[in-house]
């Protein structure tokens, strides 16, 4: 169904939320949560619709009657139209809150010791992904692009450095907010394959607008590759420009803040980028991930995402081309 | 003095000449001085409300001129127009005007200024602690706007969600003023509470027992007790929030012990009520549209003031379900699932016996009617997407998203704005002494309706494609152009209609035709007076016997031997309204001005040094002295 055609009962109808269906959204579900979301949605939604329909419906007809006088009959009428209705009304509600806990508890279904476990930090404005493993030195650390398998549940576990941010998937499953010393947990069980977009949904300061990430379900196999390429140490410069680069990141500010596993750069307040060109997004998938938009990035974040916490790097051009080179080799 | 000897429908018609020097007598005792002392000295309930009103009007326009900047940002992606930094502060400004310097302050104004004129007495029992309100509320406004202007606005929402505005996240005295405008709208708040509170229980009109208040009234009185249990949580939280910031308490800060969802808890604690507190009035002033225009008592006139007493308690009992997305105990939650949807059913009786109302009364078709209309449609939508909200599950899709903006403008808007302009257009005739246009009056409000619509029903889409609220801007690419676009076009629409609403009240200000007593042939009280009602309200205090006064066949009885030299008001039953004895209340005092001033200082002092609390206290008590003992003699 195109977007167009869709929206067209919007505006024919009242009380219509329109069906579109596709890309970012709530309604396109890919999760068994996120499809008992929607069911309930649509029943809330039919049965809302109805009730809206029939109390305008008698608003319309009360408008447009002709007068009568008042009589004792037509009082007890009255008072047994209004009781009846608050009696539907309060069954109709009971219906309501039934669907809901049911659906409440389908989605909040406990997980068993198989699901794989990845904590999420949230910091201002983005998001830290580490997947903990045994011994921890293979633990993975990424920035903004969270990796899950498909068929196999994912428990995540949230926490946040500073304010409080609030994780959601819209096509996998409602919010959980990450709170400043109470950790938190939320279930993801992708059912298909894909790229999903995520962002923060909790006010939290300057960038808020830009606090988002991707989430990529893969098939198993290739989840697992992807995990074992992670856990390289960054790949070795293969010529003077990628080494000369790997020479101005280690000696300008970006180790301040940055981890480059395996060249000593150990920063800790800022996305690891041991292997920044395989993201696909950069500053939170703000900007795709290409040299342009990274030069452009390293010199002047701020115009990007105003208020954010990188200072500008006014770097002499042939740094600045050597260091992006270099980043660009960190598969 | 017993009602038999002061009601005294039939003695026989005094002669003109006495009524005149009664008339005289009593605008001489009541008078209240011109000019721009005399405005500051007054006391007079309908000055006073007026003035909330005309103040909460203006905040109105400041607080619409930043949703225009904000529509503007968000009208096309990737918009520079507003850095992020002002826009944080432009919507943080929006949504603390809209609750705190307008909703609120609407109601209350409105309460103040009717509820006497309904009830049937001369002024509300404590005048001089009421222009004390008035006064903490402007200076609690101008404090704010004027720190705003210089780019100090708090940033961090008008919720505060801590840690983003504790010190550490929120230096700078920008959350201060926040906090401490608190305290300004909410003791203004309180005082109009007590004294509506106590004029409703103390000073009704002889025979008006509890079972013949008009509804309006008991809609102002529910909604100032809620006032009563709401307000101190706000202040206690915000007050909280202060001596975190300011004393180095640790409240709110999980790495000393403290805990950041207390203040959630805390802040919605209020923060819900507080929606009922300006939804409820708006019931009452439908209420006494539809009877006046359908020219019938309200169906079910027990049901509704149950139900709004069901309302209140219930509003009590929702304010988790701001926060599901916190990972409460699921059990806990579902407790607020039902709470939530529960308080559907009080609001449905009310929409039932509305309807039953209207059915069969064939009501004329003025604006204030048109304007109830426009509150069933809006507030239905409004209404089921709330029900929406309160399912946990569907909550946590699209909580924090622009469904929930949606949902909360046709509410609020839909459930309350639409009511006051309904409500102003009633009442303007008994405020003025003049008729607004009713043509202007039909083009507003479509202008409104359509605006209003065009701007708020798209949000609804925008939320499920996953648009989040408080977002400066967003990317081209996430496919919500059209949909922010269409809303931001319907900004300009709604705010043509609340110009051309501007336009018409100050036209019929000094064009509009001469309004009679009673240019609707309405029921209650505020009705039975001239237009508009002169400083001592009823020439003699009006007695009922019945709902609706002025619909009975004879002439309205009424009250004599109260002192004409004296401010003095009929104290009666509170269950019965039986007159039980005369009392007297104060008149004109600039000294209420001065302590206000004083404690203003104090207050807004603290912000930058808290030594200025306890000089503001001192310097407070001579004010406060001079009050109590001065006495001003007519």
């Amino acid at each position: 169904m195109s977007r167009t055609a869709c929206r067209a009962p919007l505006l024919l109808l009242l009380f219509l939320f329109t069906a579109c269906r596709g890309g970012y959204s709530a309604l396109d579900t890919a999760s068994p949560e996120a499809t008992r979301i929607t069911n309930l949605h649509w029943l809330m939604f039919w049965v809302t619709g109805a009730v809206s329909f029939v109390v305008i419906a008698a608003l319309a007809i009360a408008l447009t009657r002709r007068r009568t006088a008042e009589t004792r009959e037509g009082q007890r009428r009255r008072t047994r139209a209004v009781a009846a209705a608050a009696l539907l009304s309060t069954l109709v509600l009971l219906g309501l809150l039934t669907a809901s806990v049911l659906a409440g508890r389908a989605v909040a279904t406990p997980v068993g010791p198989a699901a794989l476990r990845i904590q999420v930090v949230g910091h201002q404005w983005w998001w830290e992904v580490s997947y903990p493993a045994e011994p921890p030195s293979e633990t993975v650390i990424t920035a903004n692009e969270i990796h899950v398998p498909v068929g196999r549940p994912v428990l995540l576990e949230l926490s946040t450095t500073d304010v409080i941010h609030s994780f959601w998937v819209p096509n996998l499953n409602g919010k959980k907010d990450l709170i400043p010393g109470r950790p938190t947990r939320h279930l993801l069980r992708p059912e298909r394959t894909g790229v999903f977009e995520g962002r923060c949904a909790e006010f939290c300061g300057y960038q808020h607008a830009h606090m988002g990430f991707l989430l990529i379900a893969e098939e198993p196999d290739r989840f697992e590759a992807w995990l074992t390429s992670q856990r390289r140490p960054a790949a070795e410069p293969s010529d003077a420009a990628g080494n000369h680069g790997r020479e101005v990141f280690l000696s300008s500010g970006c180790v301040l803040c940055h981890t480059i596993r395996g060249i000593g750069a150990f920063g800790h307040n800022a996305p690891d980028l041991t292997h920044l060109a395989s993201r696909r997004m950069i500053a939170s998938a703000t900007l795709p991930n290409t040299a342009g938009h990274l030069a452009g990035w390293v010199v002047d974040s701020q115009y990007v995402k105003p208020g954010n916490h990188m200072p500008p790097n006014l770097l002499p051009a042939e740094d600045l081309l050597d260091l992006i080179s270099y980043l660009r080799t960190l598969q | 003095m017993s009602a038999r000897e002061t009601a005294s429908s039939r003695e026989p018609k005094e002669p003109e000449a006495r009524e005149e020097t009664e008339r005289a007598e009593l605008a001489r005792t009541w008078h209240e001085r011109e000019g721009f002392l005399g405005r500051i000295v007054s006391v007079d309930h309908k000055t006073i409300g007026r003035r909330y009103i005309i103040t909460a009007f203006v905040f109105f326009f400041l607080g619409g001129i930043e949703a225009l900047l904000i529509r503007l940002q968000l009208a096309v992606p990737e918009n520079r127009i507003l850095n992020p930094d002002l826009y944080n502060q432009i919507f943080t400004m929006h949504g603390t005007t809209m609750m705190f310097f307008f909703a609120v302050p609407m109601m209350l104004g409105l309460g103040l200024y009717f509820v006497p004129l309904m009830v049937g007495t001369r002024n509300i029992p404590f005048p001089r602690l009421n222009a004390v309100g008035y006064w903490f509320y402007l200076f609690g406004g101008l404090y704010l706007y004027l720190q705003f202007l210089g780019n100090g606005g708090p940033d961090a929402g008008w919720f505060d969600y801590v840690p983003l505005a504790s010190s550490q996240f929120s230096t700078g005295h920008r959350i201060d003023a926040w906090v401490q405008i608190i305290n300004f709208t909410e003791i203004s708040a309180l005082i109009v509470a007590a004294s509506i509170i106590v004029t409703v229980f103390k000073q009704r009109a002889p025979g008006m027992s509890l079972n013949r208040i008009p509804l309006f009234v008991w809609a102002m009185l529910i909604s100032m007790v809620m006032v009563i249990f709401a307000m101190p949580a706000v202040i206690f939280t915000a007050g909280s929030l202060n001596s975190d910031r300011t004393i180095g308490t640790h409240l709110f800060n999980p790495a000393e012990g403290g805990d950041v969802l207390l203040w959630q808890h805390t802040f919605w604690f209020f923060g819900h009520p507080e929606v009922y507190i300006i939804f409820l009035p708006a019931l009452g002033i439908i209420s006494s549209i539809l009877s006046a225009f359908c020219r019938r008592e309200v169906f079910g006139y027990t049901a509704m003031v149950l139900a709004l007493v069901a309302t209140a308690f219930l509003g009590f009992s929702l304010w988790v379900h701001h926060m599901f997305a916190t990972g409460l105990p699921q059990i806990g939650e579902s407790f607020f699932t039902a709470a939530s949807l529960m308080i559907a059913i009080p609001t449905g009786v009310q929409m039932f016996c509305w309807i039953a109302t209207i059915w069969g009364s064939r009501p004329r078709w003025e604006p204030p009617l048109l304007y109830v209309v426009a509150f069933f449609l809006l507030f239905l939508l409004g209404g089921m997407t709330g029900l929406m909200l309160a399912s946990v599950p569907m909550d946590l899709q699209v909580h924090d998203t622009f469904f929930v903006v949606g949902h909360l403008h046709y509410v609020l808007i839909g459930g309350a704005l639409f009511p006051v302009l309904g409500g102003l257009t009633f009442w303007f005739p008994k405020m003025t002494g003049r008729m607004l246009s009713r043509r202007l009056g039909f083009w507003s409000l479509g202008f409104l309706f359509v605006g209003f619509n065009m701007t708020f029903f798209p949000m609804h889409e925008l939320g499920f494609h996953g648009m989040p609220r408080r977002v400066y801007t967003y990317l081209p690419d996430k496919g919500w152009n059209f949909w922010n676009l269409v809303s931001s076009i319907g900004t300009v629409v709604l705010a043509i209609g609340v110009a051309l609403f501007l336009v018409n009240v100050l036209k019929s200000l000094y064009r509009g035709a001469r309004a009679p007593e009673n240019p609707w042939g309405a029921e209650t009280l505020e009705w039975a007076t001239e237009s508009p009602p002169p400083v001592y309200n009823f020439l003699r205090l009006p007695v009922v016997a019945s709902r609706s006064p002025l619909w009975e066949e004879k002439e309205l009885p009424f009250v004599t031997g109260l002192a004409l030299d004296r401010r003095e008001v009929l104290v009666t039953g509170a269950l019965d309204a039986a007159p039980s004895h005369r009392e007297e209340i104060p008149g004109p005092s600039p000294w209420p001005f001065v302590a206000s001033i004083t404690m203003s200082v104090g207050l807004i002092g603290s912000v930058f040094n808290v030594w200025w609390l306890p000089a503001g206290f001192v310097v407070s008590i001579p004010p406060a002295v001079a009050w109590y003992f001065t006495e001003e003699k007519p």
